[in-house]
C-alpha cells in the first residue's frame, strides 16, 4: 500500500467523529502507560497508612486507597498493566490466527480439516472456564494469564482469516495473477495479506477490551496480576471490600475499564469504515 | 506463411466431477501466427473458455489433459514443470478477462499492481518501472495515466478498468494475449472502443491475439481466422470473410442465422437452435451436432464426422460438408 493510502485511511478515520474519540482514548490510555513514571504524581506502591481512605484532594487528586497509597498513581500504572497484557496477547494471538488462518485457507484441503477440528474444540471451551483450568495448573501470573488468552483467541481470528483467505484465493483478481505468472508466495504475501488484515484489525482493536475485562476480572478474583503491582482489577476489588469507609475508590477503579473498553471498541468501529477503501468516501482530484 | 506462435494439437481435456468426468475439450486442434487474430466462438458450454484456461494453464486443480500438446514457438508447455510454466506466463502468454470489475485487487492502487506485475524484472528499478507502466496506461488510450495510476480499482468505469487490465496483460510484451470474452460486461460503446484499442494493439505489437466471444460481431470486426467450437470440438475453422460468406458446418450455419444483427426483416421471433448441448459426461457416437441438426443422416449419429478441407486454411467436421 503506497503511503499516501495510509494517510488517506488516517484521515478518514479522523473524520469520523467516534473513531477520533476512540483514537483520542487510546491514545489517553497509551501515553498513560508509556510515560507511568512521568504522568504518576506518586510512587503506586508507597504505604502511607496515616493518610489512608482520603478522599479526593489536592495533594492525591483520586484519594488515596486503604493503605494510603496514591489511587491517581495505581490507576496510571495500573493502564501499564493493562495495556501490557492486552497488546501483547491480542497481538500474539492476531499473529497466530493470522498465521494458521492461511494456511488453512490456501494449504492442502486436508491441512485445512485438522486446523478448522483444532479451532472447533478449541472454540468450544467457556473462556473464563478455560482460563481456570489453566491458572490451576499453571499458577496465577501474567504470563499465564497472556497464555490463556492468546489460546482463547487464535481460534476466531484463525476462522476470519480463513473464510476470508477461501473467499478470495478463488477471486478474479488472483487468477489473473497467476496468469502473470504469480509464485504461491507472492499471491499470499502481496495480495491476499493486505485483502485480509483490515478485518482482523478490526476484530483485535474490539478484542483488546475483552481481555483488559478479563485481566481485571481475574486480579479482582486474585487469579491475575499479583499485589502489589497495581491493575485495575485489584483496585477494583480493594474498593469493593472497603466500599463504606471510601466509595470513591470503586468508582474510580471502574472508570478507566469505562473509558478504555469505549475508546477500543470507537477505534475498531472507525477502522471498519477507514481501512475498507470501498467504504471509504471518495477524495477529490 | 510464418511459424505458428501458438498452436493446439489434438488437445482433449475433462474434468473430473463426483460420479465421472466431464469432456470439455475433445481433439481440439488450432494454431495462431504472429500478428494475428484468432476468434474461438460458440454458445456456453461448448469448451471455448476451457480452452483458453487450458492455453495459459489455469484450467483449474480438477482438469485434466487427457491428450495432445499446446505449443509455443514449438516447445510443448504441458511437458514443462510447474516453476517453467509460471516462468511463461505473463511473459510470454497473458490474459485479459471477462470481468474488469473484479480483475485487480481491491485494496492496492491500480499503479501499484502495474508495477507489482513487473516481478520479473530483476534489477529494473522501482521508478522505471513506474515509466513502464505509465507509459502502457498511455498506450491503452487513458488520458490522464498519472491519475489513473493512483486510483483504486473501484474508482475507475469499467471501460477504463478493461483498459488498465488490456495494459496489466500487455506490460511484459507477451507474444500472445489471449482474450476471455472481454468485451461481455462492457456497453456497446465501450465494447466498440475496446475492439478499436485491440486491433491498433496488434498493429503496434505484432502479438497474437486469441479471442474468445460469443458474439459474432466481435469477430466479423477483429479477427482474421474464425474456430467455430461446439460440444468440446471445432467443428469449423476458416478465415473470417469465407466462414460469413460461405459457413459449411450446420452449426456455424445455425450461429450466423441467429445473430440478431443480421437478421434483415424485422419479425417477432428470435431464431434459436432447438434442443439443446449433448452429455458430455457421456458424448454420443456420431457427431455430437446431430440431434439439433437439419440435415443429420443415420450416419452423423453412429459414425465419428471426418475433417474434410473445403479450401486452403479450412477445415469442417462434418459427414454432409462435401466441398
Amino acid at each position: 500500500m503506497s503511503s499516501g493510502g495510509r494517510f488517506r485511511a488516517l484521515r478518514a478515520l479522523l473524520s469520523d467523529p467516534m473513531g477520533a474519540l476512540g483514537l483520542g482514548l487510546v491514545l489517553l490510555f497509551v501515553v498513560m502507560a508509556l510515560f507511568a513514571p512521568w504522568v504518576a504524581p506518586a510512587d503506586p506502591i508507597k504505604l502511607n497508612v496515616a493518610e489512608k481512605f482520603q478522599p479526593p484532594s489536592l495533594a492525591h487528586l483520586a484519594g488515596t486507597d486503604q493503605l494510603g497509597r496514591d489511587l491517581l498513581s495505581r490507576i496510571v500504572y495500573g493502564a501499564r498493566t493493562a495495556l501490557a497484557i492486552a497488546l501483547t496477547a491480542v497481538g500474539l494471538a492476531g499473529v497466530g490466527g493470522l498465521i494458521l488462518g492461511m494456511i488453512a485457507g490456501f494449504g492442502p484441503r486436508w491441512l485445512d480439516a485438522v486446523l478448522v477440528l483444532l479451532f472447533d474444540s478449541m472454540s468450544s471451551l467457556p473462556m473464563i472456564m478455560f482460563a481456570l483450568a489453566v491458572i490451576t495448573i499453571v499458577g496465577p501470573g501474567t504470563g499465564t494469564l497472556i497464555l490463556v488468552v492468546v489460546l482463547v483467541s487464535i481460534p476466531a481470528y484463525a476462522r476470519l482469516i480463513r473464510a476470508q483467505t477461501l473467499a478470495l484465493s478463488g477471486a478474479d483478481f488472483i487468477v489473473a495473477e497467476r496468469a502473470m505468472g504469480a509464485s504461491s508466495a507472492r499471491i499470499l504475501f502481496r495480495h491476499l495479506l493486505p485483502n485480509v488484515v483490515g478485518p482482523l484489525l478490526i476484530l483485535l482493536s474490539m478484542d483488546v477490551p475483552v481481555v483488559i475485562m478479563l485481566e481485571a476480572g481475574l486480579s479482582y478474583l486474585n487469579l491475575g496480576v499479583r499485589p502489589p503491582t497495581p491493575s485495575w482489577g485489584n483496585i477494583l476489588y480493594d474498593g469493593y471490600t472497603s466500599i463504606r469507609a471510601a466509595p470513591h475508590m470503586v468508582v474510580i477503579a471502574g472508570l478507566p475499564l469505562v473509558l478504555s473498553t469505549l475508546g477500543f471498541t470507537f477505534l475498531g468501529e472507525g477502522l471498519r469504515d477507514a481501512l475498507d477503501p470501498r467504504l471509504r468516501r471518495r477524495v477529490a482530484g | 506463411m510464418s511459424e505458428p506462435v501458438l498452436s493446439v494439437e489434438n488437445l482433449s481435456l475433462r474434468y473430473r466431477v463426483a460420479g465421472g468426468a466431464v469432456a470439455a475439450l475433445r481433439n481440439v486442434s488450432l494454431s495462431v501466427r504472429q500478428g494475428e487474430v484468432l476468434g474461438i466462438a460458440g454458445e456456453s458450454g461448448c469448451g471455448k473458455s476451457s480452452l483458453a484456461a487450458a492455453m495459459i494453464d489455469l484450467a483449474g486443480a480438477n482438469a485434466e489433459v487427457t491428450a495432445g500438446a499446446i505449443r509455443l514457438r514449438g516447445q510443448d508447455i504441458l511437458r514443462l514443470d510447474q516453476a517453467a510454466r509460471r516462468r511463461l506466463r505473463g511473459r510470454e502468454i497473458a490474459m485479459v478477462f471477462q470481468d474488469p470489475m473484479t480483475a485487480f485487487n481491491p485494496v492496492l492502487t491500480v499503479g501499484a499492481q502495474l508495477v507489482d506485475f513487473q516481478f520479473n524484472l530483476d534489477g529494473v528499478p522501482g521508478r522505471e518501472k513506474r515509466a513502464r507502466a505509465r507509459d502502457m496506461l498511455a498506450r491503452v488510450g487513458l488520458s490522464d495515466p498519472d491519475l489513473v495510476m493512483g486510483r483504486y480499482p473501484h474508482e475507475l468505469s469499467g471501460g477504463m478498468r478493461q483498459r488498465a487490465a488490456i495494459a496489466a496483460a500487455l506490460l511484459m510484451r507477451p507474444a500472445v494475449l489471449i482474450a476471455d470474452e472481454p468485451t461481455t460486461a462492457l456497453d456497446v460503446t465501450m465494447e466498440a472502443q475496446i475492439i478499436h484499442l485491440l486491433r491498433e494493439l496488434r498493429a503496434q505489437y505484432g502479438c497474437a491475439i486469441v479471442i474468445v466471444t460469443h458474439h459474432l460481431g466481435v469477430i466479423a470486426e477483429l479477427c482474421d481466422r474464425v474456430a467455430v467450437m461446439y460440444a468440446g470440438e471445432v467443428v469449423e475453422e476458416a478465415p473470417v470473410d469465407e466462414l460469413f460468406h460461405d459457413p459449411r458446418h450446420p452449426y456455424t450455419r445455425a450461429l450466423i442465422a441467429c445473430d440478431p444483427a443480421r437478421i434483415g426483416k424485422a419479425t417477432g421471433r428470435l431464431p434459436a437452435i432447438g434442443g439443446r448441448l449433448p452429455d458430455l459426461s457421456d458424448p454420443p457416437p456420431g457427431c455430437a451436432f446431430a440431434a439439433r441438426c437439419g440435415i443429420a443422416t443415420d450416419r452423423c449419429r453412429t459414425v465419428p464426422p471426418p475433417r474434410v478441407a473445403p479450401g486452403a486454411d479450412r477445415g469442417v467436421l462434418c459427414h454432409e460438408a462435401a466441398p
